[in-house]
């Protein structure tokens, strides 16, 4: 720590765990450029790379580790940083500086303790017998796995938040499930009386058996199943399979032995700065306690993560930990649950309550208020977290009630209330998981961003559970206005509508022709010539609407030079021709057919990463006389040169592969038989995997789709590419019609809405409501325009032509496929050489 | 170039008149490639057909100055501030039709020609 070190004589960094909070640190670490001015080590006892535990869960319902890691798997590597993965940390040496471990000692000159916790498991006898586990890391996930495979029922012990996503993961399993809680009703610290009677009948509702009031007293040998549990009152319960989820401890045991200052009831006791009594050592995330208090939650540890850097950095900002809030809302086998500063109103004395119950639609809502009625100090919701954002807002900036509180939780016909983006103070927090102010949004729009996606990027606002997507989006639209910005949403000079309004006024009216819309709806101004912006994207849009040929003489003039010719053009004005091999699966002669075309008119051929054949060269004469021949084979376009349906990659599936759990080639040619031809904003790929191993990264994609046991995964608004982002998942084990049904609304909502050019992704962000809304309108059909949606794409495939087949009967559509109009010659300028054994441009 | 066809006297044009093709051959709002003989040697043309507008035939180079590749006229027509351009399909510089210089970029611009109807023929001033 002295100044004698010579430059590169680094101070030496270790951390110790490498759980979703000591990755964070990580992350800010080498954000600040800390490696210059520290050797760093992390040592985690987990097989896997930091991931993320929030969302633990979804590892039975498709994700694999590598899609929950929380960064790629040479981020570590490539920032310089070391990680020692499986490694456990058995001893800190504080008199000689160093951590202990079964494969050595390793010196440190700062420490940091990032150990998280452990799930308590209640000292009942019995309580280690086999298929008595817990649930926390994914090897936990991957016992309870294993030893459903021969159960039929489950139990969880503890009916807390981690209790009731356990019993969803039990009841995933397909095991018939019980809760057994202590207490007297589910989730007692976040709910009262009435509320958690309400939880349980949903909860039951859903086919999962709650016992409170339980104390087991021991486990033993069972009659007709593996275990007996054996309660207070002497009456017994028989289940196959335990989970303990009971609380959880902080993993202390190093700072114990170390002799550092422990909390009362266990925890490292730190400051503001997350510094422990010993100032060489600091720690954070659950391990850590604060003010008497432990968080079990993600967001706080971010921040102590943050504060930590600051103190190993000192400079710039001086930031600390000043607590938490420990506010929480959640969605727990799809029931609602909302907990807000002093729920129970017991921490504020001569508190008052509002409260609002409804047993038929099954909600209740409590406020308590400050005792003169003017603060909200705490709220409770379950069955709807819709007035959530609304009571943090004047909970979290200490705002004056309206003059009708109730008003806050009282149903009303225009859905929850919304407080205005106004009304916020500057310092009023709009994504808690980025921990980011209003007055961040208002200097990313005063730097330059002018939409929320520009937002999102400046300020990783609402990219973390995404919570906060609806408020962003009002604040930023509100700032964007306050200063006079008019979003121009205009398409281009020729209309002054946006793609969404030219594409309700094309459906509502039944417009068919460019030429009609632009003399309806074009901006004054306009020649009635449209350009190369609006042109294309009404193409698009007619295509969806009516999906006439794109080749008919009134739609000719719209498409970019790719549509016109159904081919892609190369950089020396030759095409590519890719024709359709749905789900890439291709007989031998069809394959011996494509080389003999491409050998006939010395195409260059690869095989593209959507599992079909490319033939690269073709002159544009040609192009008739090609398609001639493929067609005369079976093969039909494949659309790689419009903004349309690409391909649906499949892995081989249940047919050959010994892990394939579905045919996944046979429903990847349905789908892309299906979609073929739709016309879309973008393009737009599939992919189908036959088991979770997910060999067809289906993830990667627009649509992805991935077999269970039960049946299908749906993931959406995936991308590959220059952005890349995992797609997410929408529904489970879905049935074959039942997913087809909902990909088809996806798909329709997505064309219908999303701007020009706008691949599924993008669409995803910038959409108010984000994943939860995409969820609302194609699964649970809020807007009643499901059916609206799966006839209009019964058009899209009622009307379906290969657009080939249609141009090459039609002697006036090949008129524009001459090279000259007055020389049958080919064009001299188009010059080629010879490459591995191939054809390329000079 | 351009600036010596503009100062031949229309009179006097009959004799540089090539005819090209007929106008069942064009294709409306959109663009068709053809051979023509200058002074310089042959040279591709992209022709332009805007039926109903006060000009209704233009042609411009067919060769795109920034790819290099001969697909002017496969370009999206359409109009900018009012002036009918195309968009090269390559790399999507507009130029304009009238004069052929490049939205873009003012130091590049393509040549242009003057075509014409006679009857139902298709012919260009060279
Ligand atoms: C199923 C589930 C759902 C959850 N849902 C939410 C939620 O919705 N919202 C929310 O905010 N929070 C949620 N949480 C809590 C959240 O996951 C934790 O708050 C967070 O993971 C804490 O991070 P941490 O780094 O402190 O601990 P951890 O993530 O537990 O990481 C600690 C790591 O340190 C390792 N380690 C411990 N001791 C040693 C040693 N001696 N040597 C080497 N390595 C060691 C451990 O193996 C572990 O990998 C959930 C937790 C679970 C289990």
């Amino acid at each position: 720590m002295t100044l004698s070190h010579s430059q590169d004589a680094k101070q030496k960094l270790i951390i110790i765990g490498n759980g979703m909070v000591g990755h964070h640190m990580v992350e800010q670490l080498i954000e600040r450029g800390a490696t210059e001015a520290y050797d760093i080590t992390v040592f985690g006892e987990e097989r896997h790379i930091a991931y993320d535990r929030v969302h633990l869960s979804e590892y039975f319902s498709g994700r694999d580790a590598e899609s929950l890691a929380l960064c790629a798997s040479d981020y570590y590597e490539t920032n310089g940083v070391t990680l020692r993965k499986q490694e456990c940390v058995t001893k800190i040496d504080r008199d000689a500086g160093e951590v202990v471990t079964e494969q050595g000692r390793y010196a440190y000159d700062r420490l940091v303790l990032a150990t998280g916790s452990y799930p308590f498991v209640p000292p009942i006898p019995g309580n280690d017998r086999a298929k008595c586990l817990v649930y926390r890391t994914l090897d936990d996930l991957d016992a309870i796995r294993e030893a459903a495979e021969d159960a039929t029922t489950g139990v969880v012990v503890g009916g807390g938040l981690l209790g009731l996503e356990a019993a969803n993961a039990l009841r995933g399993l397909n095991l018939d499930t019980a809760v057994v809680e202590f207490a007297p009703r589910l989730m007692p610290m976040q709910v009262d009386t009435e509320g958690g009677e309400l939880l349980r009948e949903k909860i039951e509702d859903l086919g999962v058996q709650v016992l409170t009031g339980r104390a087991t007293q021991e486990i033993v040998d069972g009659e007709a199943s593996f275990h007996r549990m054996v309660f207070q009152d002497e009456k017994v319960l028989e289940t196959d399979l335990i989970v303990f989820s009971a609380g959880i401890r902080p993993r202390d045991e190093l700072a114990r032995d170390c002799s550092l200052e422990m909390g009362e009831r266990g925890g490292v006791v730190v400051d503001d700065r997350c510094l422990t009594s010993d100032p060489s050592i600091l720690a954070i995330g659950e391990v850590a306690v604060w003010n008497n208090s432990i968080f079990g939650l993600v967001g706080p540890g971010y921040q102590m993560a943050k504060a930590a850097v600051a103190t190993l950095m000192p400079g710039e900002d001086a930031l600390t930990f000043s607590g938490a809030d420990m506010s929480t809302k959640l969605k727990l086998m799809g029931v609602d649950v909302g907990s807000i500063g002093d729920a129970h109103g017991d921490r504020t004395p001569g508190a008052k309550m509002f409260r609002y119950l409804d047993q038929i639609k099954q909600q209740y809502r409590k406020m308590v208020v400050s005792s003169d009625g003017k603060r909200l100090v705490g709220a409770m919701l379950v069955g709807d977290n819709s007035y959530y954002d609304t009571l943090m807002q004047y909970y979290d900036n200490g705002l004056e009630l309206p003059d009708d509180p109730a008003s806050l939780i009282l149903p009303s016909s225009e859905g929850a209330p919304t407080l205005g983006a106004d009304a916020l103070p500057e310092t009023a927090t709009i994504c808690s998981c980025h921990n980011v102010t209003k007055a961040d949004v208002c200097a990313s729009i005063d730097a330059g961003a002018t939409d929320l996606g520009a937002v999102k990027g400046d300020t990783k606002a609402s990219t973390g559970c995404g919570g906060c997507t609806a408020l962003l989006k009002s604040v930023v639209d509100h700032e964007l206005e306050a200063r006079g910005v008019e979003v121009d949403k205009s398409i281009c000079e020729h209309f002054a509508l946006t793609r969404q309004e030219i594409y309700d006024i094309v459906r509502v009216e039944g417009i068919k022709t460019f030429s009609e819309l632009i003399a309806k709806h074009g901006a004054s101004q306009s020649r009635g010539l449209g350009c190369d912006i609006c042109k294309p994207a009404v193409a698009s849009i007619l295509a969806s609407c009516f999906n006439e040929p794109i080749t008919d003489a009134s739609h000719i003039p719209l498409q970019d030079t790719n549509d016109t010719f159904m081919a892609n053009m190369q950089k020396n004005g030759t095409y590519s021709v890719v024709p359709r091999v749905p789900g890439g699966e291709i007989s031998p002669d069809k394959l011996i057919v494509l080389g003999q075309v491409a050998e006939k008119y010395k195409l260059y051929t690869k095989v593209t990463g959507g599992q079909r054949i490319d033939l690269f060269g073709a002159r544009l004469e040609d192009l008739p006389d090609i398609w001639g021949e493929l067609i005369a084979a079976g093969f039909e376009t494949g659309h790689a040169y419009g903004k349309s349906l690409r391909t649906v990659k499949s892995c081989v599936g249940s047919t050959w592969c010994r892990y394939g759990v579905q045919d996944s080639v046979g429903m990847a040619i349905k789908l892309e038989n299906r979609y073929k031809g739709l016309r879309s904003p973008h393009k737009i790929k599939f992919g189908v995997s036959g088991c979770t191993r997910e060999c067809a990264e289906a993830q990667s994609k627009d649509v992805g789709i991935i077999a269970t046991e039960n049946g299908w995964n749906l993931y959406v608004c995936g991308n590959g590419g220059m952005r890349p982002r995992h797609a997410e998942l929408l529904a489970t084990d879905m049935d074959e019609d039942t997913m087809i049904r909902t990909i088809d609304r996806f798909l329709m909502y997505y064309v219908r809405t999303a701007d020009r050019l706008q691949r599924t992704s993008v669409w995803r962000e910038n959409l108010e409501g984000g994943l939860d809304h995409i969820r609302d309108v194609v699964v649970d059909d809020s807007l009643g325009l499901g059916e609206e949606l799966e006839s209009q794409m019964q058009t899209v495939i009622d009307n379906y032509e290969c657009e080939w087949a249609n141009a090459i009967k039609d002697p006036e559509k090949l008129k524009r496929f001459r090279s000259f109009v007055n020389d049958a010659r080919p064009d001299p300028d188009i010059i080629m050489m010879s490459e591995r054994g191939q054809l390329r441009p000079a | 170039m351009s600036t010596a066809t503009a100062m031949k006297p229309e009179a006097e044009t009959d004799m540089s008149w090539q005819p090209l093709c007929t106008k069942a051959d064009l294709v409306e709002f959109s663009g068709i490639a053809a051979w023509i003989e200058t002074a310089e040697g042959p040279a591709q043309v992209a022709i332009f057909y805007l039926p109903g507008h006060d000009q209704e035939l233009y042609a411009v180079d067919h060769h795109d100055p920034f790819s290099n590749a001969n697909v002017v006229a496969r370009g999206i027509v359409g109009d900018i501030k009012g002036e009918p351009v195309v968009a090269s399909p390559i790399y999507k510089q507009h130029f304009r039709l009238k004069d052929g210089s490049c939205v873009e970029d003012d130091s590049v611009a393509l040549r242009t020609w003057k075509l014409s109807f006679k009857g139902d023929e298709v012919g260009i001033e060279v």
